[in-house]
């Protein structure tokens, strides 16, 4: 059991919030491995998959995940934010209410909204990533894969790379890290970083090749190609140069270090295709963790809540 | 709350002789042991399901493989409360052509043993299930029966019916419990 | 009580035809109203130098009347209304509109600001002359800023002539980009675009300079950083004429308030404004700045919205708090309470204060003035509340604050549009 209602900021959670989810995902892993890999955990149920920002992959996992649970998932879509339809977030909540909907896992171009539509609403809210504010169950399925590659997670250095600024992924995956006694630290050129990455517990360099070392995995966030507000590194080519990991890079660094990446990957860019192709890249392990950690997510705040006898 | 014990309804040389019955009764149904698996259903009939396998090895010099099922995602009460700590599956072998033999410690009202066999049907098409219980102490709510028991104690549904191996608890012994104050669970 | 007069008594105020007549003790009156305030502090009327009223284009948002009307329940006298309607008001038959309207409708008086620049685009200079012949008071580009410094100081060095002021909102576009935030801890929390305190005060150095330059006489609005307040301090002491305001809001709020905020919604849309809450210290810096002189006076920065439009994600909903309905006691709350500001310093920095900075007509409490009078009830008690506005809009930051001290009586020009708390319709 969980104690929050919602996963929206991954700080929602405790760390034995956290770790439950992970264990509890080590058992849906194990179901994910079987030829039948459906459970009537949550039959009856019904969550709603509110995309409104484009994602396949994140909303295929969540879909997966809610169906091999039997629950019943709807997916609702939007290329454009609710506000081009002059529909505003708490109408949007209502209509939702109305469906009597058990748990909405919503992904929102804007930071804050599914916080705003959780505090309107009495269904569970899942965080589907929000703006660039928080991914937590991105944060998730990578400790989970961490703790499957290599063991354990206190005490590892884990070093994220690339574009902070704009990655929900960073905004989870750093308090995610220092709530189960992992040292993350930023690495990325200035115009990348946040104002403050301090204020989210990570250290922060300048140089891949400086703190390489030290890491136990490398997190490779992927690099925005189209901007609005001009590049902030001259080309890819000299972005790839000194933050880019490559077959050298990886000579130089632990031999048990790992490389990952969120997805979906430009390769040649944050990662060269021959370490993507190697087996220190778990990129596709931590996809398939994905389904596992949100059907666990989906089970413990579903479970939960209600209290009454158990026959 | 608080239970006290009421009675002692079998000590340990008594389950030590109804496993070895019941190791005897699964022989003789199923001519032998070389189609046969065991699983338990967490937790304590994981135990008694390596009692049983034991006992069957001694016997026949067959030991049949072992199996442990956590039934927390077939439940149908998850809605009103889940299984705060869920153990993991574990079926080393392919459940196709077996006949299965389903251990758990308590046959009570029978939503358990369906679950059970749900579960274990998401792993495949066994030949048969069987069931194998310690005690069957009545009170069920589905049409579902024990294949071998080793004692069945006739209970009030406000006791509860406890069952202690060494394994877990330290002790070995199936108790009658009843509540201190209040009733029902 | 009026500290440019020397007075501070109690006393009787004699009001006939719109002027004052006569002040002092148990004065007779044949006929006529007798506001009875005892316990109460008489001021010269409280002016807002910085009012969004909306009319024309978003009506539904604010109008001259309510508008106004919302001014005449916070105590103001007199509002200087801001261009950016729909149309903007850069021209003269525009002002011409404004102040007909204000003739027909206002509760209080309403004294336009013309725009700058022509659509307040930031390029060519407005019809200045004329819009002053209407009756505009001053001008500015508020809600953009100009952001080309030549066309800022071709703008300034035209406007001196006419001794009219130039009402600068400093922020340089390219650097708060998308901003919504202060820059810093909270728009890394938040994981929202900040607008950094230097996009403010690179373009406030600016303006003072070229204030310095053309000779042009220079309004800062809305100072939120405590490098804005510092530059404004060495500007006056180099002898600029120049001349700041501060809003309650970021005179009694700061970023902080929207991890935290008092109306207990996350990411409330009525805590966004522009220039964002800023830190504490900037904070500290701005009451220090208004308690000192170096900042002239409070404005509200009254911006009125709909509550659909602040129903919207945070990153795309607009701009702005109300603020003429909580201003007098958010200052009285804030400062006079704990001793920080007496009286006097009220009136400085809410009645004579906002008259000076854009030149306005000053009002004494005296004999042969203008009776426009404020008339503070120092001890009620005030809770804001979204449905006790007299504005059309709700937007305001401080809903579910308790303050202390309000307007009971607004009277302008010897008409009494507030009494006893209530508008007079």
């Amino acid at each position: 059991m969980l104690s929050t209602p919602n996963i929206i900021d991954i700080q929602d959670l405790t760390e034995s919030d956290i770790i439950t989810i992970l264990d509890t995902a080590e058992s849906f892993k194990e179901v994910n491995e079987r030829r039948i890999k459906k459970l009537p955990t949550l039959r009856g149920r019904t969550i709603i998959n509110l995309f409104l920002e484009p994602s396949t992959r994140t909303r295929t996992s969540f879909e997966i995940a809610a169906k091999r649970l039997s629950a019943d998932a709807v997916n609702m879509t939007g290329s454009a934010s609710a506000t081009v339809k002059g529909e505003s977030l708490r109408d949007t909540a209502q209509t939702l209410s109305a469906m009597a909907c058990d748990l909405i896992v919503v992904r929102h171009k804007y930071a804050g909204a599914p916080r705003v539509l959780a505090e309107c609403m009495d269904a569970h809210v899942i965080n589907g990533g929000d703006g660039r504010h928080q991914h937590p169950t991105q944060a998730l399925l990578d400790l989970f894969t961490i703790r499957q590659e290599l063991g354990h997670l206190e005490g590892l250095t884990v070093g994220i790379v690339g574009d902070i600024a704009n990655s929900r992924v960073a905004g989870s995956l750093i308090p995610a890290l220092r709530a189960v006694g992992a040292r993350p630290i930023v690495i990325a050129p200035p115009t990348l970083l946040p104002a403050r990455p301090d204020v989210l517990g990570a250290e922060v360099s300048y140089s891949l090749d400086d703190v390489l070392p030290d890491l136990d995995v490398a997190y490779m966030l992927r690099i925005q190609m189209e901007r609005s507000e001009g590049m902030p590194f001259p080309s890819l080519r000299e972005y790839a140069r000194f933050y880019g990991m490559n077959a050298a890079r990886l000579a130089k660094a632990r031999p048990e270090m790992k490389v990952m990446h969120p997805g979906p990957m430009n390769r040649g860019v944050e990662v060269s295709s021959d370490v993507a192709d190697s087996p220190r890249a778990i990129v596709l392990d931590q996809v398939n963790s994905g389904v596992a950690v949100r059907m666990a997510t989906m089970y413990l705040l579903l479970g939960g809540g209600d209290s009454g006898t158990a026959s | 709350m608080e239970y006290r014990t009421k009675a002692t309804v079998m000590d340990s040389p008594a389950i030590e002789r109804a496993v070895t019955r019941i190791a005897h009764e699964i022989l003789e149904a199923n001519e032998g042991a070389s189609d046969i698996a065991i699983v338990g259903i967490l937790t304590r009939g994981v135990c008694l399901a390596s009692l049983l396998a034991e006992r069957i090895r001694e016997i026949e010099g067959v030991e049949p493989p072992v199996g442990s099922l956590d039934i927390s995602f077939y439940r149908d009460d998850t809605a009103i409360r889940l299984n705060p700590e869920v153990h993991r599956t574990d079926i080393p072998f392919d459940v196709e052509g077996h006949d299965i033999v389903l251990v758990d410690d308590v046959l009570y009202t029978g939503r358990t043993i369906r679950s059970a066999m749900d579960a274990i049907m998401d792993y495949g098409r066994p030949r048969s299930i069987q069931l194998a219980v310690l005690v069957d102490r009545g009170h069920r709510e589905l049409p579902i029966r024990a294949d071998y028991v080793g004692k069945n104690v006739p209970t009030a549904s406000r006791e509860r019916v406890k069952v202690f191996l060494e394994e877990n608890d330290g002790r070995t012994s199936v108790e009658i419990l009843e509540s201190v104050v209040g009733e029902g669970e | 009580m009026d500290p440019a007069v020397g007075l501070d008594e109690v006393a009787d105020v004699l009001i006939r035809d719109g002027v004052i007549v006569e002040i002092g003790q148990d004065l007779e009156m044949p006929k006529g109203v007798v506001v009875e305030c005892a316990e109460k502090i008489v001021v010269p009327g409280l002016v807002d130098v910085h009012t969004h009223l909306r009319e024309p284009g978003r009506e539904d948002k604010e109008t001259v009347e309510s508008g106004t009307r919302a001014a005449a329940k916070g105590g103001f006298t007199a509002v200087c209304a801001m261009p950016n309607t729909d149309p903007i008001c850069d021209t003269g038959s525009k002002v011409r509109f404004l102040v007909e309207r204000a003739r027909e409708r206002g509760a209080v008086r309403v004294y336009p600001i013309g725009s700058l620049t022509s659509d307040s685009i930031g390029s060519s200079i407005a019809e200045i002359g004329d819009m002053i012949g209407e009756g505009a008071i001053g001008f500015s580009d508020d809600g953009r800023g100009v952001q080309d410094a030549g066309t800022m100081r071709r703008v300034m060095d035209y406007t001196k002539a006419f001794g009219t002021t130039v009402i600068a909102h400093c922020e340089d576009e390219s650097l708060a980009g998308s901003g919504v935030v202060n820059e810093g801890e909270v728009s890394t929390k938040l994981g929202m675009s900040g607008w950094p305190a230097q996009a403010e005060e690179l373009m406030v150095d600016r303006d003072v300079r070229l204030a310095e330059l053309t000779g042009c006489r220079l309004h800062l609005a809305h100072l939120s950083t405590a490098g804005s307040v510092d530059i404004v301090r060495n500007a006056k002491a180099r002898g600029v004429a120049v001349t700041a305001e501060a809003t309650p809001h970021h005179l009694f709020l700061d970023e902080t308030a929207l991890l935290e905020p008092v109306s207990g919604r996350a990411y409330d849309t009525n805590l966004k404004m522009n220039p964002p809450l800023r830190t504490a210290s900037d904070r500290e810096a701005l009451v220090a700045g208004l308690l000192d002189g170096t900042i002239d006076c409070v404005a509200t920065d009254h911006a009125p919205h709909a509550p659909h439009e602040k129903a919207l994600e945070f990153e795309v909903a607009p701009f702005g708090s109300t603020g003429l309905e909580t201003a007098l006691s958010l200052v009285i709350t804030h400062l006079v309470g704990p001793g920080e500001l007496d009286w006097a310093g009220l009136v400085r920095v809410m009645a004579h204060g906002p008259r000076a900075a854009l030149g306005l007509p000053d009002v004494h409490l005296e004999p042969g003035a203008v009776a426009d009078i404020t008339v503070i009830d120092p001890e009620a008690r005030v809770e804001v509340r979204a449905d006790r506005f007299e504005s059309h809009s709700r937007n305001s930051a401080f809903l579910g604050h308790n303050l202390l001290g309000k307007a009971s009586e607004t009277i302008v020009g010897g008409r009494i549009a507030l009494r006893n708390g209530k508008v007079v319709d």
